[in-house]
C-alpha cells in the first residue's frame, strides 16, 4: 500500500512530523517499507523559459536554445525536442546536474560545434513517466527559476506499507489516518459522503442471477451523462503516479484515485458500448470466454462470477472489467458500479485465472460492506467537478450482507490476556476511535464489561481477543510489562527425550569419526529416488520448484552421493559426510522415519608423507554404522553381519548388521552404477541406519553393573586355519567361540591370507583368542583341552583345518 | 709391602685412557679381574706376615675401590656420550606435518537447534515434534487458515498428490502443526519447542525451498502476553549473548493468535557489517502471538478456561545473524569448504553451564 504525505494529511489533521508518524506506524502493526523523497533527486531541476530557439547550423534536428534561468543572462542550450521552441516554459538542468532518466551527470560542452551548458529535460529523463516524446512543457504561468520538484508537487515523499491480510482497512489512505488518529497522532478529518440526488433515470439496471446470490450481496450503480473524459487533474493524476498507478483518462483514474483513498474498488462501464439495459451478475457458463482491460482472454467456467450484458460476460466481477464494455477517453456516458463480492469466490477465481489486480487485492481480503450505499455522492461529486456532465438516480440490487455482529468485551480482558493495565476510559477511547460501538453491559456470569459493534469495515474482527489486540496495539506494545515465565523446577529437567538425545549423541560421535554433518533437501529428483526405491507416485510433489527437487526422498544417500560429486568437481575428491534426517517411506506420519547415512568417498586422508592415505573400502563404512549403533546404544559385539544389503550398493561387498532378525544398518561399496549415476569418480562406500529400528537401551538406571576383574595370569593363544574360500570370518569365529567356552574374554581375526602357499580356493584365516580364567591360573593341560576343542568346532562347522 | 702408587697411577691413566666401553672393560678385567694385577696381588697376601699382610691388604682394598670408582666414573662418561652419539643420529625433522587427523564438523543448523534447545530447557520446555509431510487439516485449518483465506495464499505450500478421497497432503509450511498435535493429545500446562524441517515453494537468495523452524508454545495459568515478552526476550538475549540487547515487540497478524507481535531486535549496520544489540536498526527474528481462542477450541481446549502463547522463529536466520553466515542457500550445499569454516567441533556442545556461543577453531 503507498501513498503520499500530503494524501494522508488530507485525511488526517495532525501536527506531528513525517518523521513521528514513520516511527508509530510499525507499532500499530503497518510495517513501513519504504520511504521516498523524490524531491531530493530532482533538486537540481528548475523551471525555465526557451528565450528563442533557432535550427542548428549543423545539425537537421537539433535547436540552438536561449534559456532563462531566472537569473543571470540566458544561456545556450542544445535541445533535440521536436517541440522544443521560443517562448515554451520547461524543466532545465544546468550543468553538473545527474540526470536519473539516463543515467548522466551533465557536463558543459559541445554538440556539433555549439556550445550547450545543460539540459531541457523530458519525463523520461527525469524518470517521472515514460513520456519521451518531447521535453516537458509547463504552463505559461509556470515561475521561471523555481525548484521544479515542489512546483510538480513532487516534493511530496511516497510511503509505502505492508499490510497483514487482516487489515483491509488500512488497503484505503483514510484507514492508515484512522488508525493514526486513534494512537493519538491527530484527528481523522471529515469527508463529504452526503448522497448526490442524480436527476435522470439510471440507462442501466442491475440484476443478480439467484445463483449468485450468495456471490453478490448487493451491488449499486448510476449512470453519468455529459461527460468530457480526458486527463485527470494534475493534482490527482501526480498522485495516481506517486503510487505508481498511470493515469489513463480522467474517469479511469478517479476509480482508482477512491480505490486507494477510501480501499473501495469501482468499475466504470461505457454505456454506449453496453448491449441492453440490464448487468447481470451471474456464474459464468462453462467455456464462456472474455477479454479483459489487461487484453489477455480468460476461459471461464460455472464456478466463477461473471457480470453479462446481453452479449454475454464483460466482468470478471471482484477482479478486472472487461475489455468490450470499458470506458475510453471519447466516452461521454458512463455507468458506474460499486459492489460487494464474496472474498473467497473471489480469491479462488483470480487464482484460477492466475490474475493479480488491486481490486482483487482488496475484494478478498473484505471491503466495508455497506460501502455501496454510502460512496455515491462522494464519487460523483468527483465526477462531475472533473468531468461534467449530470448524473443519475442509483439503481442497486441485493439485500446487503449481514454484517452487524456483538462481541462481548469483559473490562479485564485486557488485562487478563495481555497482562497490560489500560484505564477503562482508554479502552473505551481506543474502541470509540477506531470506529466500533460500545454499550455497557454485564455477561451472563455478571462480569462488568461492553457490548462491542465493530464498524462495517473491520470485517477481521470476530472474538474478544480480536478487541483485546486493537486496545493493545494502540495503547502500545511497549507497555507490556516483561514477566519472566514461572519457573516450574529448581534445577531444569530435561528438555530432549532419551530417542531425541541419542540423535545428537550420534552427530557427535560420527563427526567425531572425521564425517562433515550436512544438511540436504527432504526431496530429490525422481531418478534418484527410483535408484533408491522410492518415487511413489503419492510422494511427488504436485508443485516441485524443479524436477531435481520433486520427490520426497527415501533414503538420504543420493543426496550425499550428489554433494560428494559436486565437491568433486570442485577438486574435492575425498569426502566423509554424513546426515541425519528424515526419509519418507509413505505420506503417513508414521511412514516418515529419522535416518542415519553416510558416505566415504576417495582417500582416508590427503596424499602425505606417513603413507597413512589410503583408499576408503567397505570396511570403513562398517565402522563408521558401528560407531553409529554404539552411539544409538546398541553395541556391535551382539550384531551379526549378514549379506542383506539393498540394490544399491555392491551385491559382493556390502552387508547389514542384524540384531536377531532386525537389521540395524546396511553398509558397503555402492553399486558401481549407482556411483556412475553420480558421476564419482572411483569406489565410494555408505551405510544406512532407520534410527527407529533400533531398540532404545533398556533403561537399567545410571548404575553400572559390577566389574569383576581376575586376578589370574590372562593367555592368549593364536590359530592359523584353513578353509574354503567363501567359509566366511563371522561363522569361522563364531565357532571358535564355541569351542572356547566361557572363559574367552577376547577373540579376533588377524591375518587372512590367499595366494602362494593356499591351494587354490582356500584360505587362511589366523585368529588370536584370550582367555580369561576366574577361578585359578589356566594349566597346560586344560589350555591344550581348550585348543583342542576350538579346532574341533572349527573344522566341524566351516570345514577348517590347522595350519601346518 | 711395594709402594702401590706408581701401580695406581698407571691404572687410573690407564682408565681415562679408554675410549670406549670395551677398552673399560678390558682394563677392568686386567686388574680386577680374576687374574687381574691387583686380583693376584690380592691373593699373593695370603704368603704374608699377619702384620705386613694387615697393612698391605688396606693398601690393596684402597687401591681396588680406587680403581672401582674410577671405572664406574669412566662408565657413565662414555655411556653419556655413547647415548648422545646415539640420540643424535636418532635426529628427525618434527618440522613435518602429524599424521593427518581429520576434524570434522556439525553444521550450524544441529549446533544453532541445541542452543536454542539448551536455553528452552533452563525455562522448562520440552522438544516436541511432528511429520513433514501434513494434512491440509493440521496446518492449515485447525490453525484458523480457512481454504482461499489470503494468509494461506501467502505461505507458497508444496502439495502433494490427492488421494481417494481427494484430500491432499502438504509439506508443512510452517512447525505450527505441532501445536495443534502437541494440544490434541496432552492436558496442560504444556511448554513445547518444535525445531524441524519446513518447506515452502520459494527459491531465491533469501528464500529456500526447505528451511528450519522452531515453534514455541506455551499453556498454562494466568500466563499472558507478558509472559510471552519475558520468555522471547530472555530467550534473545540469553542466545546472542547480549545481556542489553534491545528487543521490540510490533503488532502483527497470524491467524492462529490474537493478539499477534512479530518480535524485532537491536541492531546497527554502521560500518557496512551488522551488529547485533546496539544501535538504532531494528532486525526482524520472531512471529509470536496469544494463541487464537479458536485454535485452542480446534484442539479441544475451552478458551475460556485456558490460554497461553505461541511463537516462532527461523533456525537459519538466527544462525545467520548470531555467526554471521551471508547466505542461506549455503547452508544445504554441503560444499567442505564451507562446512569447515562455518561447522562447529563436536565436542564443543553448547551448554548453559559452559555457554552457548560455539568456538570458531
Amino acid at each position: 500500500m503507498k501513498f503520499t504525505r500530503d494524501w494522508l494529511f488530507d485525511h488526517l489533521d495532525t501536527d506531528r512530523s513525517l518523521d513521528e508518524i514513520l516511527d508509530i506506524l510499525p507499532m500499530l502493526g503497518l510495517e513501513v517499507e519504504s520511504v521516498t523523497d523524490r524531491a531530493a533527486a530532482l533538486a537540481p531541476f528548475t523551471i525555465a523559459e526557451v528565450v528563442s530557439a533557432v535550427q542548428h547550423p549543423n545539425a537537421d534536428k537539433l535547436r540552438v536554445c536561449m534559456v532563462n534561468t531566472g537569473s543571470g543572462d540566458p544561456i545556450q542550450v542544445v535541445c533535440g525536442a521536436p517541440n522544443a521552441r521560443a517562448g515554451m516554459k520547461g524543466v532545465f538542468a544546468p550543468a553538473g546536474a545527474y540526470v536519473p532518466g539516463i543515467d548522466l551527470t551533465l557536463k558543459v560542452g559541445e554538440i556539433r560545434g555549439e556550445a550547450s551548458n545543460g539540459m531541457l529535460c523530458s519525463e523520461r529523463e527525469m524518470q517521472l513517466s515514460d513520456e519521451h516524446d518531447g521535453i516537458i512543457d509547463l504552463p505559461d504561468d509556470a515561475p521561471v527559476g523555481a525548484a521544479f520538484a515542489p512546483y510538480a508537487g513532487l516534493d511530496d515523499p511516497v510511503i509505502e506499507i505492508a499490510i497483514t491480510p487482516n487489515r483491509a482497512d488500512c488497503l484505503g489512505v483514510r484507514g492508515v489516518a484512522r488508525d493514526l488518529a486513534a494512537a493519538g497522532y491527530g484527528h481523522l478529518k471529515d469527508v463529504d459522503f452526503a448522497a448526490h440526488d442524480g436527476g435522470y433515470d439510471s440507462p442501466v439496471q442491475w440484476a443478480i442471477d439467484p445463483a449468485a446470490k450468495a456471490f453478490c450481496p448487493r451491488v449499486t450503480g448510476r449512470g453519468f451523462r455529459g461527460l468530457t473524459n480526458g486527463n485527470s487533474p494534475s493534482w490527482m493524476a501526480g498522485r495516481l503516479n506517486a503510487v505508481g498507478q498511470r493515469p489513463i483518462s480522467a474517469l479511469v483514474d478517479i476509480t482508482n484515485y477512491v480505490m486507494i483513498d477510501l480501499g473501495r474498488p469501482l468499475h466504470a462501464y461505457d454505456v454506449a458500448k453496453i448491449n441492453g439495459d440490464t448487468l447481470t451478475i451471474r456464474p459464468a457458463k462453462d467455456g464462456e470466454t472474455l477479454t479483459a482491460l489487461n487484453e489477455k482472454h480468460y476461459s471461464l467456467d460455472a464456478s466463477m462470477c461473471i457480470i453479462a450484458d446481453d452479449h454475454g460476460a464483460d466482468d470478471l466481477a471482484g477482479i478486472m472489467g472487461g475489455a468490450r464494455t470499458g470506458v475510453s477517453d471519447t466516452t461521454t456516458e458512463m455507468f458506474l458500479e460499486v459492489a460487494i463480492f464474496d472474498p473467497i469466490s473471489v480469491a479462488t477465481t483470480a487464482r484460477k485465472l492466475n490474475i493479480n489486480s488491486d481490486a482483487r487485492y482488496r475484494f478478498e481480503r473484505g471491503l466495508d460492506v455497506t460501502s455501496p450505499d454510502w460512496v455515491h455522492g462522494h464519487v460523483a461529486r468527483l465526477v462531475l467537478s472533473i468531468c461534467g456532465g449530470e448524473a443519475s438516480h442509483i439503481v442497486s440490487a441485493g439485500d446487503g450482507a449481514n454484517w452487524q455482529r456483538q462481541i462481548f468485551l469483559s473490562y479485564d480482558k485486557v488485562q487478563k490476556l495481555t497482562g497490560m493495565d489500560v484505564a477503562i476510559i482508554d479502552q473505551q477511547k481506543i474502541l470509540h476511535t477506531l470506529g466500533f460501538t460500545i454499550v455497557a453491559c454485564d455477561d451472563d456470569q455478571g462480569d462488568g464489561g461492553w457490548q462491542v459493534s465493530p464498524p462495517a469495515w473491520r470485517g477481521d474482527i470476530d472474538g474478544a481477543a480480536d478487541l483485546v489486540e486493537e486496545i493493545g496495539r494502540i495503547h502500545g506494545y511497549d507497555n507490556l510489562t516483561m514477566a519472566h515465565l514461572p519457573r516450574e523446577h529448581v534445577v531444569a529437567q530435561p528438555s530432549l527425550s532419551p530417542a531425541q538425545a541419542r540423535l545428537f549423541r550420534t552427530r557427535r560421535a560420527l563427526a567425531g569419526c572425521g564425517l562433515m554433518e550436512a544438511v540436504t533437501f527432504s526431496f530429490l529428483s525422481e531418478s534418484y529416488a527410483q535408484a533408491f526405491g522410492g518415487g511413489a507416485d503419492h510422494l511427488k510433489l504436485v508443485n516441485p520448484i524443479s524436477a531435481d527437487l520433486s520427490v520426497m526422498r527415501p533414503s538420504i544417500l543420493p543426496n550425499l552421493l550428489a554433494a560428494a560429486a559436486r565437491n568433486q568437481d570442485r577438486g574435492e575428491a575425498d569426502v566423509a559426510m554424513f546426515e541425519v534426517g528424515p526419509v519418507f517411506l509413505g505420506d503417513q506420519p508414521d511412514e516418515q522415519r529419522t535416518a542415519c547415512s553416510g558416505i566415504r568417498h576417495g582417500a582416508t586422508a590427503p596424499r602425505e608423507w606417513h603413507g597413512a592415505m589410503r583408499k576408503t573400502d567397505v570396511f570403513d563404512a562398517k565402522a563408521d554404522a558401528e560407531v553409529a549403533l554404539a552411539a544409538l546404544g546398541v553395541r556391535s559385539a551382539g550384531l551379526q553381519t549378514m549379506a542383506e544389503a539393498p540394490g544399491y550398493f555392491h551385491p559382493n561387498r556390502s552387508g547389514a548388521l542384524m540384531q536377531g532378525r532386525t537389521k540395524l544398518a546396511s553398509f558397503g561399496e555402492l553399486h558401481p552404477r549407482i556411483a556412475e549415476m553420480f558421476g564419482l569418480r572411483g569406489t565410494v562406500v555408505g551405510f544406512e541406519i532407520h534410527v527407529d529400528d533400533v531398540p532404545m537401551p533398556k533403561s537399567k538406571g545410571p548404575a553400572r553393573s559390577l566389574l569383576s576383574m581376575s586376578v589370574f595370569q590372562p593367555v592368549s593363544r593364536d590359530f592359523a586355519f584353513i578353509v574354503d574360500a567363501d567359509v566366511t570370518a563371522g561363522d569361522l569365529l563364531r565357532a571358535v567361540k564355541s569351542g572356547a567356552g566361557p572363559l574367552l574374554s577376547d577373540m579376533h581375526v588377524f591375518d587372512v591370507y590367499q595366494g602362494a602357499n593356499i591351494e587354490a580356493g582356500k584360505k587362511s584365516v589366523a585368529i588370536t583368542i584370550t582367555l580369561s580364567p576366574t577361578k585359578a591360573t589356566l594349566t597346560d593341560e586344560e589350555i591344550e583341552k581348550m585348543s583342542a576343542s576350538v579346532i574341533a568346532l572349527a573344522a566341524k562347522n566351516c570345514g577348517a583345518v590347522l595350519r601346518g | 709391602m711395594q709402594n702401590l702408587e706408581p701401580l695406581s697411577s698407571e691404572i687410573l691413566a690407564a682408565i681415562d685412557a679408554a675410549e670406549s666401553l670395551e677398552a673399560l672393560d678390558n682394563v677392568r678385567i686386567e686388574t680386577l679381574g680374576k687374574k687381574g694385577r691387583v686380583s693376584l696381588m690380592m691373593r699373593d697376601l695370603g704368603g704374608m706376615e699377619p702384620e705386613a699382610r694387615k697393612q698391605a691388604g688396606q693398601d690393596l682394598n684402597v687401591l681396588k675401590d680406587t680403581i672401582a670408582r674410577a671405572i664406574e666414573t669412566r662408565q657413565t662418561i662414555l655411556a653419556d656420550a655413547a647415548l648422545t652419539e646415539r640420540l643424535a643420529a636418532q635426529r628427525v625433522d618434527v618440522s613435518l606435518p602429524s599424521r593427518p587427523h581429520i576434524d570434522a564438523r556439525l553444521h550450524p543448523l544441529s549446533r544453532t537447534i541445541e542452543e536454542v534447545v539448551a536455553i528452552f530447557a533452563e525455562m522448562g520446555f520440552v522438544v516436541a515434534e511432528g511429520p513433514d509431510i501434513e494434512s491440509d487439516y493440521y496446518n492449515f485449518t485447525a490453525l484458523n487458515i480457512p481454504e482461499e483465506h489470503p494468509a494461506r495464499q501467502e505461505h507458497d505450500t508444496f502439495y502433494l498428490p490427492p488421494d481417494a478421497d481427494g484430500k491432499r497432503k502438504v509439506l508443512r509450511t510452517h512447525t505450527s502443526p505441532v501445536q495443534v498435535r502437541t494440544m490434541e493429545t496432552s492436558e496442560p500446562p504444556i511448554r513445547i519447542i518444535v525445531p524441524g524441517r519446513t518447506y515452502r515453494s520459494d527459491h531465491d537468495a533469501t528464500h529456500s525451498p526447505m528451511f528450519h523452524q522452531c515453534e514455541g508454545l506455551v499453556i498454562g495459568d494466568g500466563i499472558h502476553m507478558g509472559h510471552l515478552k519475558g520468555c522471547l526476550i530472555d530467550f534473545c538475549r540469553a542466545f546472542f549473548g547480549v545481556d542489553d540487547l534491545p528487543v521490540r515487540f510490533r503488532p502483527s497478524y497470524f491467524p492462529f493468535t490474537e493478539p499477534s507481535a512479530e518480535v524485532d531486535i537491536g541492531c546497527t549496520r554502521d560500518g557496512g557489517g551488522l551488529k547485533i544489540g546496539a544501535g538504532d536498526d531494528w532486525l526482524e527474528i520472531l512471529g509470536s502471538g496469544m494463541v487464537n481462542p479458536r485454535v485452542l477450541e480446534n484442539c479441544g481446549y475451552d478458551p475460556d478456561k485456558y490460554q497461553g502463547f505461541a511463537f516462532g522463529m527461523g533456525i537459519e536466520r538466527i544462525a545467520m545473524l548470531k555467526y554471521g553466515i551471508p547466505d542461506l542457500r549455503t547452508f544445504y550445499d554441503s560444499d567442505l569448504r564451507w562446512m569447515r569454516h562455518y561447522g562447529f567441533l563436536p565436542f564443543d556442545a553448547p551448554s548453559i553451564h559452559a555457554g552457548l556461543v560455539g568456538g570458531s577453531v
